[in-house]
This record gives structure tokens, sequence and C-alpha cells, in this order.
């Protein structure tokens, strides 16, 4: 299969203007014609639903939560990066384009990369707009902050909150539509298979998660926006309802999977403290601007930190990295952390943990100013360690946060299926193999306000579509998979809970698939996993009847799920041999310990395409080039 | 534009009244004409410490001038009644909003008398009712002298009838008991009522509460000071 | 520790519901109390029996999805925090814990102490809003804002739309809520223009919802897990009543609701 990711072939400043120039318009009167699914409510969903409505689509938008307004983009804390320069620091979209490709370790795609870097200047004016209540400085202007692996101050932040104010932004305006009767919210709906018609998609089979019932909609095009495969770690940060059910069917029905072993961990969550332990929370990695990270330098060290004498503290990043510090990239960050802990010098009950210290900042800035920049995330640091970060250093730990892998798509957002585009973390576009903090906001409301209202109305307006609705056989038949599906979950009436299949499953892909990887592990992990997955299909209780609100069974079939994608996550892995970003392989390092990209043999886009379940996935390569920023060695030092 | 046209003002004002905030108006409103009422009837008790003479002559001013005393009842008539009807509705409307109750449930973080306003008001009212008969009337006996005719017009025994009254413990009782419950009516709704038509303030707002506490305890303290002076000096019956 | 629990089941919207009497075993300090109840699934499902279903999902306190009442209180003893971040250390060993969904005419059980709060969704959908059109924005820092009102305004957007102000409310009412987002957007100069129909549009709606009148009682405040204060409850009965008075809003219910209004930025 040839991979046309259809970039222009123009010079990167002038890509988007002409691609906009390009594309065919759908008639003002006619767009009410067209239907439109938008399957996910998060940034990238609810904006994208909020501006189709508002152009005159018809749209529904689905959701699995009680509200749009829960979807996960709800947690993210830190900030949204814009190169508006309103620092006269030195900012630019060229600057914030060379450091997300930079830091995406040169596995994006540059057109894509410089269009994300454009339009991070609308989306802030738009946000203003909505009435998103962003930090502002005494004179009534915009603050921004500097934020991981950024040497300049360009991002804007709600407290430690900018992702929920971005999403109730997006959400409101979502609201609005539904008001003026353009959009069709339906929530408590999870997506249970997409349907294709004539290779195009057009449409989803949901269950409604009150009643049981399966339901079928159709419509001219279907977007996903259904967020990331995180969980598959069982740990990450991600909320427990996330799962990666809607793109991984879009998978088995044709789409393109990209880079799946390409996953973030995030330095600064806290640790584990039991087996019981259901999530790990994220503290904002902004508080890496201030805190300084460190271990004792003795193994085994157990005094309380603040019996330890500061010549016996190791500051490692700030040793290894003069220059960029505490501050260096999210991998970069995890890693060292990891290491030091594999050494057996963390702290904290278990040893995985390193302290992140705010003495120094309190004593510089005095308390206010620690308390205005970081209070809520003190606050709740506190609440669930019970300890208090002004006296005592938070503990911290690397967890699964992001995943830049994703559903492949062209320039315009279209998948390898026509007419299922994919937006926000769903889709594998703009991080390349890591991303910079900050950026998930960035991409997903470029990708739902300012680029698929866009390529939709292209597709729209460049294809014949003949009229299809839920009649059609291709619904009833996906509906009877979908039925067949949920009766084999709940028939099996084994003894194992769902969760601890999830656990056994998520330890193995974060032991073996995780921070670091080898090809050993890798190895054995693709033979545990389908050895797993065999067992749950035989011993797997889930409990109640398909035809009721029933959690478990949700669980259940997200599971499923999981295990499928976690062997392909694997399968990726070990065919990238290679450190990039997050995917460090142990056997490709530098003598220091830096991933060692190899750029003559894997400086491509990894396209899995299924193939049915007795057959292994085919792997396609779409080439990437680097015209603007010449790849190199990523150094912080 | 049709939706800027400015409505008709008698159906605004019932749209108004519609919405619980338009009721929540007619409370504080009523509210407003109640205290000023307390309060100058406070006014006019306490001179009970002045001896007889002054307080039958204030007695006897205010009956010389029956256009005000009507019109001052009548106002108060109407306030008392737009206030109950009001509560009533918003009463119902609570009733509503929960149709299935908690089996358990906790109000640490309420004041005692925010949570009874809906129960010490039916019982000012009942009380009211009762004094009305027992001191304006006379219909509840208790040694009530009607006015009779004097020299200077008509002569008012309101002293006198006081005086009687509190006597019996039981009535001072429950004056008292009323009083009481007043207080925690004042205490909670005096500042309640700016919040209600939307007037709230950093800084002034604590002051307010504060104000309306010590202001409703002020006016307790002055009320209650009656039936017990009157039964230290007097004597119980 | 070992914990007693009464939580209400109810298998659907149609089952009365009744409190059934649970033991949880072995509870670590360390656990949420969402983790605690994982606990007693596990149990259950290993019983054959069907766990205890309640909403959740970020568990780090943020999506507003969980919440229940914890022996009469919204989202247990301690202040300023959710359910899922409530930790076990607040709970000592014996403690007998009544678990109950929220109750509201407007937030009917779907199941256990799952409810509906789509309600609230309908509220903000009345308008709860700015009206801007996607890339109509003037540059981000053309409008100054002062940075006391950016604050104000925060504080009030900080409403996760969970619901315990309802709960807690002894008259139902959904004022801190809806007064939240009135006092978010009527603090910034953005939400200016709309300000008098957004709280006539919001208010209306709010009461046809069914939710109870306020009473400035105040255990909303107490219960809301991002301590949201009173005083929005205050800038919306001024902001409505200002609307009132000016008369360019209609202050009641209307025949055609706002909710179904098309608005006119979307006829082209």
């Amino acid at each position: 299969m040839e991979l046309n990711s259809k970039v222009p072939d123009v010079p990167i400043e002038q890509a988007w203007d002409r691609r906009k120039f390009e594309m065919k318009l759908v008639n003002p009167a006619n767009k009410r014609k067209y239907n439109i699914i938008v399957v996910g409510s998060g940034l990238a969903g609810a904006s994208a639903a909020a501006t189709l409505g508002e152009l005159g689509y018809n749209v529904q938008c689905f959701c699995y939560q009680d509200s749009p307004r829960r979807a996960h983009s709800i947690a993210a804390q830190g900030g949204i990066n814009a190169a508006k320069n309103y620092q006269n620091d030195g900012d630019s979209v060229f600057r914030l384009f060379y450091d997300t490709v930079k830091g995406g370790d040169f596995r994006a795609r540059e057109y894509n990369v410089y269009r994300l870097a454009q339009l991070s200047l609308n989306i802030i004016d738009q946000c203003v707009a909505q009435g998103v209540p962003f930090a502002r400085e005494y004179g009534g202007l915009l603050e921004n902050r500097s934020f991981g692996g950024a040497q300049v101050s360009r991002t804007f932040y709600a407290r430690g909150q900018t992702g929920q104010q971005l999403l109730l932004g997006a959400y409101q305006a979502l609201q609005r539509q539904v008001a003026a009767g353009q959009v069709k919210m339906y929530a408590r709906h999870e997506m249970l298979d997409l349907v294709v018609i004539d290779g195009r998609a057009r449409g989803i089979v949901t269950r409604d998660l009150i009643t049981g019932r399966i339901e079928s909609y159709a419509a001219d095009l279907v977007i996903l926006a259904t967020g990331g495969y995180g969980n598959v770690y069982y740990l990450s940060t991600n909320a427990k309802g996330c799962n990666a059910t809607a793109i991984w069917r879009a998978y088995k029905r044709g789409a393109l999977f990209a880079n799946p072993c390409f996953t973030q961990i995030h330095p600064t969550c806290i640790p584990v403290t039991g087996e019981y332990q259901s999530k790990l929370t994220l503290m904002s990695e902004s508080l890496r601007n201030d805190g300084r990270i460190w271990v004792p330098k003795r193994k085994g060290d157990t005094r309380p930190p603040d019996e330890i004498p500061e010549d016996e503290r190791d500051y490692f990043l700030e040793r290894k990295y003069p220059a960029f510090g505490n501050l260096v990239p999210r991998d970069v960050a995890s890693r060292n952390a990891k290491a030091v802990c594999d050494e057996g010098r963390g702290v904290g009950p278990g040893g995985y943990g390193v302290y992140l210290d705010f003495r120094d900042a309190i004593k510089r800035l005095g308390r206010e100013v620690i308390e205005e920049r970081y209070g809520n995330l003190f606050d709740m640091y506190e609440r669930i360690t019970g300890e208090d970060p002004y006296r005592v250093p938070m503990r911290i730990y690397p967890a699964s946060h992001y995943t830049m892998g994703g559903l492949w798509v062209d320039y315009n957002l279209m998948s390898t299926i026509p007419g299922l585009f994919v937006a926000g973390e769903a889709n594998f576009s703009d991080h390349g193999a890591n991303r910079l903090g900050a950026s998930a906001l960035m991409q997903g409301l470029a990708d739902g306000y300012f680029i698929l209202p866009y390529t939709v109305g292209d597709y729209l307006a460049s294809n014949k579509l003949e009229k299809v609705d839920t009649t059609h056989p291709a619904f009833r038949s996906a509906e009877a998979e979908v039925a067949c599906n949920i009766k084999r979950l709940l028939d099996v009436r084994g003894s194992r809970s769902v969760d601890s299949f999830h656990r056994e499953l998520g330890k193995l892909v974060w032991d073996y698939c995780g921070m670091s990887r080898t090809a050993e592990g890798l190895k054995y992990a693709l033979k545990k996993i389908p050895e797993l997955r065999e067992q749950y299909w035989r011993e797997v209780r889930v409990p109640g009847e398909s035809e009721e609100f029933n959690q478990s069974l949700e669980k259940a079939g997200r599971v499923a799920d999981f295990f499928e994608l976690a062997e392909l996550m694997c399968l990726d892995a070990l065919h990238r041999n290679e450190s990039c970003g997050g995917h460090f392989r142990e056997e490709y390092q530098t003598p220091d310990g830096e991933a060692l990209r190899n750029d003559d043999e894997y400086c491509y886009v990894a396209a899995w395409e299924y193939r049915g379940e007795d057959n292994a996935p085919a792997l396609h390569k779409e080439p990437l080039t680097f015209k603007y920023v010449q790849p190199a060695q990523r150094s912080y030092k | 534009m049709s939706t800027a046209a400015v409505e008709p003002r008698l159906k605004r004002t019932w749209g108004l009244y519609e919405v619980y905030i338009g009721k929540k108006l007619v409370m504080a409103g009523t509210g407003v004409v109640l205290v000023l009422y307390i309060i100058g009837h406070l006014l006019g008790n306490l001179q009970i410490y002045a001896g007889p003479e002054q307080m039958n002559q204030y007695a006897a001013f205010l009956h010389s001038q029956p256009g005000l005393l009507w019109t001052a009842r009548i106002v108060l008539l109407a306030a008392v009644g737009a206030h109950i009807w009001s509560s009533f509705l918003l009463w119902r409307d609570k009733r509503r909003a929960r149709p299935i109750g908690y089996v358990k449930k906790d109000d640490i973080p309420a004041s005692y008398a925010s949570r009874t306003m809906m129960w010490s008001g039916p019982i000012i009212a009942a009380f009211v009712v009762f004094h009305v008969l027992h001191l304006t009337t006379g219909d509840v006996g208790l040694g009530f002298q009607p006015p009779t005719a004097g020299p200077t017009g008509e002569a008012f025994y309101a002293y006198e009838n006081v005086v009687n009254g509190f006597r019996y413990p039981a009535v001072s009782a429950a004056y008292i008991f009323a009083i009481a419950l007043l207080t925690m009516h004042l205490y909670h709704g005096m500042w309640s009522m700016f919040q209600s038509v939307g007037i709230s303030h950093p800084r002034y707002t604590p002051l307010l509460k504060s104000l309306a506490h010590v202001f409703s305890i002020a006016i307790a303290a002055g009320y209650i000071s009656i039936p017990v002076y009157v039964m230290i000096r007097f004597g119980v019956k | 520790m070992n914990l007693i629990l009464h939580v209400w089941r109810q298998k659907n919207a149609k089952d009365p519901g009744r409190m059934v009497r649970y033991e949880a075993r072995n509870i670590s300090a360390h656990m949420s109390f969402l983790e605690m109840l994982d606990v007693v699934n596990e149990e259950l499902i290993a019983r054959g029996e069907e766990p205890i279903a309640f909403d959740h999902d970020c568990r780090e306190g943020i999506c507003g999805m969980c919440g229940f009442m914890i022996n009469g209180v919204a989202h247990g003893p301690e202040r300023g925090t959710t359910v899922c971040q409530l930790h076990m250390r607040h709970f000592k060993d014996g403690d007998e814990l009544y678990i109950e969904p929220w109750r509201s005419r407007a937030f009917p059980v779907i199941k256990d102490l799952v409810v509906d709060r789509s309600a609230f969704d309908r509220i903000i959908a009345a308008g709860g809003y700015i009206s801007v059109r996607t890339g109509s924005a003037p540059d981000a820092n053309a409008i100054p804002v002062p940075k006391e009102n950016a604050e104000l305004a925060m504080d009030a957007a900080a409403c996760i739309a969970c619901g315990a102000c309802v709960a807690q409310c002894p008259n139902g009412s959904a004022a801190l809520f809806t007064g939240a987002k009135i006092a978010h957007l009527g603090l910034l100069p953005q939400g200016q223009p709309e300000r008098d129909r957004r709280a006539v549009a919001m208010v209306v709606q709010m009461t046809k919802e069914g939710f109870g009148h306020c009473t400035n009682i105040g255990e909303c405040e107490a219960v809301c897990p991002k301590e949201i204060k009173l005083d929005v409850i205050a800038r919306m009965h001024r902001d409505y009543l200002h609307a009132a008075w000016t008369g360019r809003q209609k202050p009641g219910f209307r025949e055609d609701q706002p909710a179904e209004e098309p608005m006119a930025g979307n006829r082209r």
C-alpha cells in the first residue's frame, strides 16, 4: 500500500495556505444536507463538532462519559503552547516548529508540525474570546511560562487546570450548537464498531451504556477523536474509562495504525503505593520549573530527606544536563529517574521514586509565589499522599501518560479509509517519537477548530457520496458482530475479574514495552500476551447482562482490545531497531546512555495493516524527509 | 431585533415572579417592611420603662391618627401575606426538588438558623395572631382593659395590659420563645436578603453578616427584656 | 482496617432500590475511597454478585464524574475533595458508612450510585457560553483583563459539575453550579454582550429542570470540591435582576424555550 501523505508541494510556510486554497468548498446551502459523526468529545472532538455544527453541517457527537465535559482532556494541567512571542524572548512559529520536530526525535512529518505551530496562534485567540480565564499579568495581558524542554516562555496556562478550562471552552461552544440544533449529543454511548461501505467510512455501531441497546448511526463521514491508548498499561495517568476500542475497531476495518510503540512516560507522577492502586496521578511538569530533582548519593539511604545533607544529594539531572537541568524533555527525565532507582537509590516505599524538592524555590521566591504557581498541585499531592510538599519534598516517579502513536492520517487528517478522519491523540500525526509538554492541547484544538472544518468540507465536496442509511446490510452485520462479541464475553463465566486481567496485562506491557525495551523482553512479551489473552477468554467473569447498565461489560470489551493492541505495540517496538524519543531500546544507546537513532534505516512512520486474526499485520512505511530541520543527535547538555 | 424589544411591565413582573429569584425579591422586600415594623414596634414597647403615662399616651397618639394606623396595618398585612405566600411557593418547590430523601443526611456546615427558616416562620406567625388577640383586640382576656372615653378623647391602657399579660409565666414564656425564633429568623434572613437580591462583596458581606447577627440579638434583648422586667417588678400570677 | 458499608442498590430507574450492608475488609489507609469500593467489588464479583455501580473516570478530582453521599455529606468528610481523592486515612477501623446516590428530582438514579446529570448540560446549553465563531476572534492580547477579575473568573470556572451542591442543598438547588458559570463569564469583558441574556436563559432553564431554590444556607459551598463561593450565587441573582429590570430580556418562562431557539449566528 502506498502511503500518500498528500503534503502540498510548496515551501513549508505556504503549505497550509495553499492547501486551504486548493480545497473544494461545500455550498453553504448544502451543508445541512451532510451528516457527520464525531466520536469523542475531548478537545479535538468537541472543537470539531462545535465548529462543524457552526458551519451548518448536521453533527452527531458521541462520548462514553455522562457529559461531553468530562473527556480526559480536562485533566491536562500545565498549559498550551503558542508561538505568540508575547514575552519578546525570541519565539517564533519556526522555533516552535523546530522545537517540536527536535523534541519528537525526528520521527514526525515536518509539514504537519509546521502547520501546528502556525495554528497555535489562532488557538489562543479563539480560547480567550471564549472566556478561558488564562493567567494574566497585572497589566491585564496574558502571562506565559516556560515548560518542559523549551527555552522560551510560550506556554499559556490557567492555574494547574489549563486542560479543564480549554475543554470547557470547547464544551460550551459545543453546547451552544446543541441548543441550536446543529449537533445532537449522545452521551453514555460507546462506539463499538466502524461501518465501511464501498470502501468508505459511513457510520458506527454503538452501545447505549444505560440500556445496553446496540444502535447504528449512518453519516457521510466519521471523525474519531477518541484519545490515546495509554491505559494498555493499566496504571497510567489516563482516566479509568480511556480506551482504544474505537481506533482499534477502525484498525480492524482497514485503517493503518502508525507507530504504536511510541508511548510517552511522564516523569512527574505520584509513585505507586500498593497493589490496589487503580491509577496514577500526574503532577504537572511545570513543577520542574522550580522544583529540583534529586536522590541520595548512597544506595539504600533511608534517612528522611531533610536529614540528608546537601553534599550527599545527587541532583542527577542538573549534573548530567547542565544546560537544561531539570527541564530536559520528558523521556530523558523519565529514563534517568528509572536509572537511579534501578541503581537502588530510589526513595519512598518500594524504592521507586525520586525527590522533587521545592526547598530552594521557597527560599528564593517565598511561599506565596510558590503557592500561587502550584497551590492546587500541592494540595492535590497532599490529599493523595498525606504529606505536605511545602515542608517535605514530593516523591515522583514516571508513569504512562500519552501515546504518540495512533491511526495513520495524511496531511488532511484522513486515515487510510476514505471518509474516516482522526484527530487529537487518536492519530499519530504531530509529535513523532516524543511529545513536548503543553503540545497535546495545542494539537487537539488545532485539529478540531482549524484543520478538520476545512478538510472535511473538501472531502464532502470532492466525492459523490451515495445516500446510505442504517438499513444497509453492512450495519446489520456490524451490529451482529458487536452483539456476538458481547455475548462471547458474558458467556465465559469464568472466575477472574476483568480488572485482574487488565492489571496483569498492564504489568507485562510496562515491564517489557514501557520506559525501556529490549529485543529479548519484547519477544518474551509477544509470547506471554497471547497466552494471557487466551486465558482471558477462558476465565474472565463478566457479571450481569448486556441489556442493562453494566460497567464490568464495558471494561471487558475494552480490555479485550487492549490485549490485541499490546501485541501490536510489542511487535512495532521489536521491529524498530533503534532508540528514539519515548521508544528506548537498551541495545541502541550512546556510550553515555542517550537514545541512539538510526536515521538510515528507521526514518519512517511504521504503519501496520490488519490482515485478519490468523495473519501477522503487514508493515507499511511512510518515509520521513527533513528539509527544514536537520536531524541531529538530540543534546540537552 | 425583536428580542430586544421591551416587554410590557406587568407581564415582565409576572415572569420575574415565576422564577424563584422573583419570589426571593418579594421575600426580601417584604422582609424589609417587617424588619422596619419590628424596630418601630420595639421602640414603642420600650416606652414601658418610661412608665404608664408615656406608654398610654403613645397608644392614644397612634389611635388618634386612624389614617396612618390603618395604612400601616394594611401595608403590614399585605407584607405578611406576600411573605408567607412566596415562602409557601418556595417551600413547595423545595419539596418537589427532592422527592426521595436521604437515609442519612448531615447538615454540619449550615447554621441552625438558616435551616429552620421554614418552621420558625409559621410559629412566629401563629404567635403574632395570639399577640394581636391578646394586646390589640383583647379577645384573650387576661385582665385586658379596653379603651375608655376620657377628657381628652379615648384613654388607652397599653401599659396595664402589657403588665397584666406578662405576669402570666405561660404568656411570657410563649413570648420569649417566639422572640427567640424571630431572632433566628432575622439572624439568617437579614443578611440572606442581600444575597438574594444580588448584593455581595468580599469585604462587606462578612461584615453585613456580623451586623445582622448583632442586630438580631439586640432586637431580641430589647423585646425579651420587657416580660422579664414585668415579672421581676410586678411578680408572677 | 475493616469497615461496614450500607450502600444504596438499585438495579435500574424503575427498581425501588434499598440499602444493602457490606463489609469492607483489609482496607489500606493509602487507598482512595473508590479503590476501597474496587476492592469490595472484586469480592462481589468473586462471589458471583453484581458489583456496585458508581460513576468515576479521571480519579484525580477534575472530571466531575464521581460523587455520592458518605454519611449524609456529598463527597464525604474532607473539604475540597471529590470521593476519588478522598483517602481512607480519614476513616478509622470499624466505621459504619452510609453510601447513597445524589438525590434530586433533576438527577434521576440510573443504577446504584449512578445518576443522570444531563440537566447540567442543558443549563449550559441554554446560555453558558460566549458566542464566538471559530476563527473570528481578535488577538488574544487585544482586550486586557484585570488580573483580579481573571482570578475571580478562574475561581468560578473551576466548577467540575459533579452535582455535590445540588445533592447537599436542603432545597435541591443548582444555584451554585449555575451561578458559577454566570459569574465566570460575567466577570470577563468577553462575556459582557450576552450577560443579560445568559443570566435569564440559564436561570429559567435551571428552574425548568426542577431544581429547588436558594435560601443562602451555604451547604453547597461547604461540600464543593472546588470550594466555589456563595458569592457566585449573588452574582447570578444580580445579573438576573438586572436583566429583568432593564427589560431587554423576558425574565420568566417563555413558550419558545431559549434552549431551542436557533441563534442568529447560525443562520447564514
